[in-house]
């Protein structure tokens, strides 16, 4: 995509939005400029920017130990038949439920704070990369395999050659994927048992404080969040995997 | 070099394909295994390449039997086995950084062997200078398979398998390759093992060929056909004549 491309279409968007604004004519909807403002005045003296940061470390953590866990295990599945066959009807199971539903139990048992919103983005994450890790490192053909075997590769170099670079595009495409999610369910997250997060800090300019523009303000940094992280998968992939770019 | 004693192997729950089979390849020698789909022939060069093991006898390579891949042995296949996110230079150093990641251990790479990345000489013999930096999926079929080539040479293999390695290019890329591989054999003292079944390429390749057909295959049916090596033999009447030798031989077995 062009850069220019993207200009234009976000300026469109903007231009969209302010003739909605003109023609709705209510507080529930300011126009860009007067959210623009409050965006700029909730970020230098407010507190948006805690409030995006406590937001951008839990999805950031979550990631991580998504990636580090799921990865492993999906190469070991996808390497090993047997494993595979003794845990694929659970993944099978688990893989398709709403994460979101169990906001509430995770809620439940862990409590307030960080910890249940980093668990619930990971339990979204981690089947995502489990399942396309797996899925890739069971796809590497046999014959490619066999042929590195024979240059004198046993079971470390196998892993580090060729079972390893061939699932970090499936770890990238799961994460590009499943961020748009993520960022989602950490919203509803946050509406619940903390202070802290874009969540908490959209529902109270719009359902206490009515304060309209601060609100869309937080809607644009949680857009933002998302958007960011959907970028930077994008950049890690043509980083990381230049030859996808070549193909 | 390679002492096939009475083998037998067999696949789960399937006929064996070669039973109290015997055969022996001397060191240098261009050997070509001819046989129709499904005659073991693919089978057979992956048990030489230590990627199979015989159910019963031995198949000792040097003298000693065979129980890993070893890593003087060189196998090339049909559809290259090249890594796809790797550029062709870091293919060809592929089986180099196997080895300089095990070190000198005498199972995944020879004892003695001093590390090195060096394959400049192997790029410019196989003529990939100009795609070093391209990936698989961006050059041609037969430069893919000069890649495949290149990275097994770099390891200086005494002993090369191939298991149909030029079916799936044209015609011209494909002669072109077999005379490269001709002239490779005769410059680094390979010991050639190449399996097709195309009765042309066994007659140009192989100095003998080893003819299998139904299983099981029980006793090893060679024909000699010392010219094959030589300039200009595709040309010959003795290739027309060796050509229809095999195929009445293939349509009795």
């Amino acid at each position: 995509m062009k850069r220019r491309n993207l200009l234009l279409a976000g300026v469109s968007l903007l231009v969209l939005w302010y003739l909605l604004a003109m023609l709705v004519n209510r507080p529930i909807l300011p126009t860009p400029m007067a959210v623009l403002i409050a965006l700029w005045h909730e970020l230098t003296r407010g507190n948006l920017l805690a409030h995006f940061m406590a937001s951008f470390w839990r999805v950031i953590a979550s990631t991580l130990l998504a990636v580090l866990t799921a990865a492993p295990a999906g190469l070991m599945l996808g390497q090993s038949k047997w494993l595979n066959d003794l845990f694929s009807p659970v993944i099978y199971l688990l893989y398709p439920i709403p994460k979101v539903v169990l906001v509430p139990i995770v809620l439940l048992f862990f409590g307030v704070g960080d910890l249940p919103k980093v668990i619930i983005i990971f339990l979204i994450l981690f089947f995502q990369i489990l399942v396309l890790v797996r899925d890739s490192a069971a796809g590497l053909r046999p014959e490619l395999i066999q042929s590195v075997r024979s240059l004198g590769a046993g079971r470390r170099a196998l892993f580090r050659y060729v079972y390893l670079p061939a699932s970090l595009p499936a770890v990238l495409t799961a994460l590009r994927q499943s961020v748009g999610t993520a960022v989602a369910v950490l919203y509803v997250a946050e509406l619940f048992a903390t202070q802290r997060g874009l969540g908490y800090y959209i529902y109270l300019n719009g359902s206490t404080l009515f304060n309209y523009p601060a609100m869309y303000g937080g809607v644009l940094m949680m857009s933002l969040l998302g958007l960011g992280l959907y970028f930077g998968v994008d950049l890690l992939e043509r980083r990381l995997c230049p030859w996808k770019l070549a193909a | 070099m390679i002492e096939l004693d009475r083998i037998t192997f067999a696949y789960p729950g399937a006929k064996p394909l070669f039973q109290d089979f015997s055969w022996q390849v001397n060191r240098g020698e261009a050997w070509a295994v001819l046989g129709t789909s499904g005659c073991g022939k693919s089978t057979l060069l992956y048990l030489l390449a230590g990627l199979r093991f015989v159910q019963s006898g031995q198949l000792r390579i040097d003298g000693s039997p065979l129980t890993r891949p070893r890593p003087q042995t060189g196998l090339i296949i049909q559809d290259y086995g090249l890594l796809p996110w790797a550029t062709v230079r870091q293919n060809v150093e592929l089986g180099l950084r196997v080895r300089n990641f095990y070190g000198p251990d005498g199972t995944h790479a020879p004892r003695g062997y001093k590390p090195s990345l060096e394959v400049e000489p192997w790029l410019e013999r196989l003529g990939l200078s100009s795609v070093v930096s391209q990936y698989p999926g961006q050059i041609s079929g037969g430069q893919r398979q000069r890649t495949a080539i290149a990275r097994t040479l770099a390891l200086q293999p005494d002993l090369m398998l191939m298991d149909e390695p030029f079916s799936s290019l044209d015609a011209p890329t494909r002669e072109g390759l077999q005379r490269l591989m001709l002239e490779l054999w005769a410059e680094q003292a390979l010991t050639m093992v190449i399996v097709t079944h195309s009765i042309e390429e066994a007659a140009v390749l192989g100095q003998r060929i080893l003819l299998l057909g139904k299983s099981p295959n029980q006793t090893a049916q060679i024909i000699d056909n010392p010219g094959a090596t030589a300039d200009h033999f595709r040309e010959s009447e003795t290739y027309s004549r060796m050509c229809r030798l095999l195929r009445e031989r293939l349509e009795e077995t």
